[in-house]
């Protein structure tokens, strides 16, 4: 299984996320840089990862959504790839549209980071399969625009279409019907706020964000769930 | 020429910011605030050879494309010196 991570100026989750697809592919994944990198043609799965890329600056992930390595990403998208976007991975996904809704200010308007209980809503995903009989898991969250939005009939259809992989247990960000990551149509783009690479077994603590990249190794290659 | 963009969040759209502020301007005795929406103002410098209508043709998918997240946020411009 072949990987990618793309890096923007002001990622800062990307090693983690390197450190995470290493362990669990066996294979170290490319590191894209957003500027003049070029995902690998035979990509299973690119991985956008946590950090604060553009310093936030005019909207959470609004600048790196227009970034040159974006049409790169559609492609990826369009054939079918996966893709995992995490954090602020997730925000800029939303802003390039791949993914629905937007992140706005948590609600509370506090930065919030803490290990988080979420509810696992469906295994039969290619980024859950790992959690099967596994109801809740917990993964930390480190966030200030984390509060999921998007108007009643898009989370209707979401909701319907079976397309919310994660909600929180306990709503840290005021996110729209308590929502921690939304897939795409066909299943195979999940924006998340919890951080799985920070819960891999090691120093950090908590193991319960392997079952995702896990998961992932299963659907690619077949071997696993 | 300047464009001179308005960017604010749709109504329903919660705004935590302008609820702190609208809170703190009540507390100061400022009773009469029942609400605070925040938004951002753009200045854009245009190339003086454009027409109005060019401009404003190109600057509303500066809106469209990157400016405002038309998911939450609704926007407005003004173009002067034309």
């Amino acid at each position: 299984m072949k990987t990618a991570v793309i890096v923007f100026p002001g990622s800062n989750c990307d090693r983690d996320a390197q450190v995470a697809l290493a362990e669990a592919t066996g294979k170290a994944p490319a590191m894209v840089w957003h500027k003049d990198g070029t995902i690998p043609d035979d990509t299973d799965l690119v991985m956008i990862p946590g950090g604060f890329s553009y310093g936030d600056y005019l909207r959470c992930g609004a600048m790196a959504a227009n970034s040159p390595v974006i049409a790169q990403l559609h492609a990826h998208a369009e054939r079918g790839g996966y893709v995992l976007g995490v954090c602020n991975g997730f925000q800029i996904l939303a802003e390039t549209g791949l993914l629905p809704g937007a992140l706005v200010r948590n609600a509370s308007l506090n930065f919030v980071c803490k290990p988080q209980a979420l509810k696992v809503e469906s295994a039969n995903t290619a980024f859950t399969s790992a959690y099967a009989g596994k109801e809740e898991v917990t993964i930390p969250i480190a966030h200030h625009d984390g509060n999921y939005m998007a108007d009643e009939a898009t989370l209707d259809t979401l909701e319907g279409e079976g397309r919310v992989a994660f909600r929180y247990a306990d709503n840290p960000n005021g996110s729209a019907r308590d929502i921690a990551g939304v897939l795409s149509e066909n299943g195979r783009v999940l924006g998340m706020m919890p951080h799985p690479e920070r819960a891999i077994g090691g120093h950090e603590g908590g193991t319960d964000g392997l079952g995702l990249f896990e998961s992932l190794v299963g659907a690619v290659c077949g071997c696993i769930g | 020429m300047k464009a001179i963009v308005h960017i604010g969040l749709k109504p329903g759209v919660l705004d935590p910011q302008g609820k702190a502020v609208a809170d703190t301007l009540g507390r100061m005795g400022y009773s009469e605030v029942e609400a605070a929406r925040i938004g951002k103002t753009i200045e854009l410098d245009l190339d003086d050879g454009l027409s109005t209508g060019d401009a404003e043709t190109r600057v509303k998918e500066m809106c469209e494309k990157l400016l405002a997240n038309t998911v939450i946020e609704s926007y407005r411009f003004e173009i002067s010196g034309a």
